[in-house]
């Protein structure tokens, strides 16, 4: 197997080409059919790895080869070459298993619209470009899948194009990825120099891992902080958030793919996979890991005021983003990926359902005109209920292992603190309400749709109620994977993932604070405490209780209390509701001075400068020429005189010359 | 002293019909007049071919300029004058007399560079082969014929060729369009 | 007694006879006239090369000048020709006139 590892990124490709060239001559059929099958084979492979790998030692799982000799320019080597080892294999099982489903999802909600096409093109084109980023086995590799999922981002985003705003969100993903993508590249640039500065000249993820201990802490420290910048513009952490809420300009099943399960994930897989260097730069850990759990609370705080199903679903993602950050930035490496993945399920599950709402209120995105969808649709109900339970953090289903994971994570590693613990327990709470928020808001109650809607409400068709089935299935059972050892498990998915992430870093030694009694303390000291762990793991679920009763409370029990609420703290709720004005702020700071820029560069430089160069020489040639012409009088004599006047000239050179 | 000799009087003389007759030719009004001043320039000139043992030349000199050639100007000149009327120079339209004056001033300029040439710099070529007493006993006509058919050839053929070229591109340009 | 003349003195004669025709050359309106200045200024030439050629004891003077008279014959033939034609079409033998040339 390990000789055709190339065929995970290849399918997709092969469908994007087959799909682009001859598509346009077949039926929809055959689009549909090419372009999921193609994902589909890819997941088999990806499969067929994985079940390797469980036969081979641990040790042993890795697979990395190499077809084409990409770049060979003195020092700098790169080859195209495909590494997959326990990060690549998840990480590939959950691109591939999820963008099936959302493969034939989408072949229901994009049925009729005349861009079917070029929508499959296009999602394989992401597949694809998703699959180099986490197979690459060399910076540039993934850099070039980095660059392009954002591509795809782009493309699919203004899928609409026709739609101004659309397209306007579709070129802020783009130029905002790019700030990020900025960053990404110096610290490309850096990485390759401070290592060659120790005679090492590589970009190959193997070689850097092996030689990482050649760099010093500063230059660790300043490679990774510029990769976290890049990170921090896939993955919408503050300040580069913005474009994913205008993201949702894009259909439902991009949303879900994209902007749910895997592009945005990209940035944590990036930290992952480059764990050697973090933990080289404690530094930049700490700066991951506040600026995770802040962007965490500040998304979450957004969702409470927002009633467009999709926003909430985005500034949700935000949020989970912030965790997965907070856990890679503590150390928990794994836990991070575990997140990622169960992430995957429940959201594209949650971003599923949503287009499901849609497609049954014939596009309705409010949350205030809804209501009462239960009984009409009742597998988009099922299954949306399965996700918000996963994503509050309820124990049994996925979500909670994995949140749970990071919250220990974050209170105990070394790299960790308390407060970020406490920030992230709150976000988790915050996390349950404005989910139930827009559960209740949208399945319960009466039905405050008009009286042409409500006709129209319907179950989707089999072909995307059955990957919701699948998503919830998985929602459910996703986190046994990583039961820990404090309820019994043995964590099955932090032990497969820790060849990849090297030695464990360890808990506290004196997990001392002053908030809990001496007696918990000193039973601590040894390191992994189980009662504290359990402990805290009680805490975090009575938050979500707690955040999914107030939710009840508001909006099913007591429907008008939150109307009243918002009336008395109006100036919160209207800053709130407007998301702080993020976006007005970053307008005034960087969209006006760079469009002043632009125009001052075009009449000035352009206008002025460059144009009165080139129109200025052919105006001087002109007058010069106007001028000249006064010479050809059209009298011969006077033509005669000019030669006289020549002879003149050179007659007297010949007689003045010798002299000298 | 030796401007005193025979040939020198002969000389100056001739130099000084030159000069006149060329003087008159370029100021005389009627075109005629100007024609029959160049032809007695021409025969100043021949005589003084004559007197510088060039006898060949001078001969040439007669026969092609002040026959052939004026012979040419002069019928031109008839042939405009019928076709105009016997019209003269009509008045002055285009140029400034300010023009002509500083074009004159100009080629004085010219003069003045040909004269401080020709006086203060030597003659410093090699003697050449021709000394003038053996091409006299010889025979000026008989060296000349000597050398164009013999190192000379090639210009000589050519400039038969040019004769002819000469000729037929007058007749096409001067041919009415029947 | 029959001793040379010297070539400086031909050297002045002829740039006299030469800046008379050259200067008649600019001046002259009449077009004939400008003509056979131009026929003065070759033969001041011509003078020039006789004279070198008589004091260099060289027949090469000679045979140039042979060459030139050649190509002074052709020229006119063909300048006149072309006078002719311009007659025709201008009706006029004022040069300040033709200016067709302009421009």
């Amino acid at each position: 197997m390990a000789d055709t590892i190339w065929l995970i990124p290849f399918f997709p490709a092969l469908g994007f080409i087959l799909n682009s060239s001859i598509g346009s001559r077949t039926s929809k059929t055959f689009v549909s059919w090419v372009a999921c099958l193609a994902i589909f084979l890819s997941f088999l492979t990806a499969a067929g790895v994985f079940w390797e790998f469980l036969q081979l030692p641990a040790t042993a799982r890795i697979y990395e080869r190499e077809i084409y000799t990409w770049i060979a320019s003195g020092e700098l080597s790169v080859n195209i070459g495909f590494r997959l080892d326990a990060l690549s294999v998840i990480m590939c099982l959950v691109v591939t298993g999820v963008g099936f489903l959302i493969h034939v999802y989408s072949v229901g909600y994009m049925h009729g619209d005349p861009g079917y096409r070029r929508f499959f093109i296009y999602l394989n084109l992401f597949v694809f470009m998703m699959l180099l980023l986490v197979t690459g086995n060399n910076l540039l590799l993934m850099f070039v899948g980095w660059e392009g999922v954002g591509l795809c981002s782009y493309l699919l985003i203004g899928f609409w194009y026709e739609k101004d705003s659309a397209s306007d969100a579709g070129k802020k993903a783009f130029i905002v990825n790019r700030v990020g993508d900025f960053g990404f590249l110096i610290g490309i640039f850096f990485l390759f120099l401070s290592l060659g500065a120790q005679g090492v000249w590589t970009l190959n993820f193997g070689e850097i891992g092996r030689n990482a201990h050649l760099l010093s802490g500063g230059a660790a420290t300043v490679i990774t902080l510029l990769f976290f910048v890049g990170a921090i513009g896939k993955s919408a952490q503050i300040p580069l958030y913005v474009w994913l809420p205008d993201a949702m300009e894009g259909p439902t099943p991009v949303s879900s793919l994209i902007h749910a399960a895997t592009m945005v994930t990209a940035g944590v897989y990036m930290i992952a996979r480059l764990n050697f260097l973090y933990s080289m730069a404690p530094d930049t850990m700490l700066v991951v890991a506040i600026i995770g759990v802040l962007t965490a609370f500040f998304a979450a705080s957004i969702g409470f005021a927002q009633y467009d199903i999709k926003k909430i679903l985005a500034y949700s993602t935000i949020s989970q983003l912030g965790f997965m950050f907070v856990a890679v930035g503590v150390g928990a490496y794994a836990a991070g990926i575990f997140h990622l993945m169960t992430h995957a399920f429940f959201k594209g599950l949650l971003f599923l359902g949503a287009g499901s709402v849609m497609h049954a209120m014939s596009g309705e995105l409010d949350m205030r005109n809804m209501g009462g969808l239960r009984k009409k649709t009742p597998i988009t109900y099922w299954t949306f209920f399965i996700a918000c339970l996963a994503i509050a953090g309820i124990p049994g289903f996925s979500g909670f292992f994995s949140k749970d994971e990071i919250l220990w994570k974050a209170f105990s590693s070394s790299q960790g603190h308390v407060l970020i613990w406490l920030l992230a327990a709150v976000t988790a709470g915050m996390t349950a309400f404005y989910m139930f928020r827009l559960f209740f808001g949208t399945f319960h109650g009466e039905c405050r749709a008009s009286e042409e809607v409500k006709h129209h409400i319907h179950e989707s068709p089999r072909v995307m109620t059955i990957p919701l089935m699948i998503l919830a299935f998985l929602a459910l059972v996703g986190g046994y994977v990583g039961i820990p050892h404090l309820l019994g498990g043995e964590n099955a998915i932090e032990k497969f993932l820790a060849p990849v992430f090297g030695p464990e870093i360890p808990v506290k030694a004196a997990l001392n604070f002053d908030i809990v009694s001496a007696a918990w303390a000193s039973g601590g000291a040894a390191g992994h405490d189980g009662s504290l762990e359990l402990a805290l793991m009680v805490a975090s679920v009575l938050i979500a209780l707690l955040g999914i009763t107030i939710a009840y409370v508001f909006y099913v029990k007591n429907p008008g209390l939150p109307g009243r609420f918002a009336a008395r703290c109006s100036g919160l709720y209207h800053w709130v509701h407007n998301k702080y004005f993020v976006d007005e702020l970053y307008d005034l700071l960087f969209v006006r001075g760079t469009l002043k820029a632009g125009d001052f560069l075009l009449k000035v430089m352009d206008g002025w400068m460059i144009e009165g160069l080139v129109n200025g020489t052919a105006d001087w040639v002109k007058r010069a020429g106007g001028r000249l012409r006064k010479v050809e009088t059209g009298y011969v004599q006077e033509y005669a005189f000019g030669i006289i006047v020549g002879a003149i000239i050179v007659v007297g050179y010949l007689i003045v010359a010798p002299m000298f | 002293m030796d401007m005193v000799s025979f040939k020198g009087i002969i000389f100056i003389i001739a130099a000084l019909i030159a000069v006149a007759a060329s003087v008159l030719m370029a100021t005389r009004k009627n075109p005629i007049h100007s024609a029959l001043w160049m032809i007695v320039t021409f025969f100043a000139m021949a005589v003084i071919y004559l007197l510088l043992n060039a006898q060949f030349i001078a001969v040439a000199q007669v026969m092609v300029y002040a026959g052939a050639i004026m012979m040419l100007i002069l019928f031109v000149i008839m042939m405009v004058q019928m076709e105009k009327g016997g019209k003269g120079d009509p008045g002055e339209t285009g140029r400034s007399a300010k023009t002509k004056v500083a074009g004159a001033l100009i080629t004085v300029i010219l003069f003045g560079e040909m004269l401080f040439g020709a006086l203060y710099y030597q003659m410093t070529g090699r003697s050449g082969d021709y000394p003038v007493a053996m091409v006299n006993s010889v025979g000026n006509v008989r060296t000349i014929g000597s050398l164009l058919y013999g190192q000379y050839l090639f210009p000589f053929e050519i400039a038969s060729i040019l004769l002819l070229v000469g000729i037929v591109g007058a007749v096409v340009i001067a041919k009415r369009k029947e | 007694m029959l001793q040379e003349i010297p070539s400086g003195l031909c050297f002045i004669l002829s740039g006299i006879l030469f800046t008379i025709g050259a200067i008649g050359a600019i001046i002259r309106r009449n077009v004939i006239v400008v003509f056979m200045c131009i026929e003065l200024m070759l033969n001041a030439v011509n003078l020039v090369f006789i004279a070198a050629a008589n004091a260099l004891s060289s027949m090469d003077g000679s045979v140039f000048v042979f060459f030139i008279m050649t190509v002074a014959a052709v020229e006119a033939a063909v300048g006149l020709a072309i006078f002719v034609m311009v007659f025709r079409l201008q009706n006029t033998v004022n040069a300040y006139e033709v200016h067709l040339l302009k421009g």
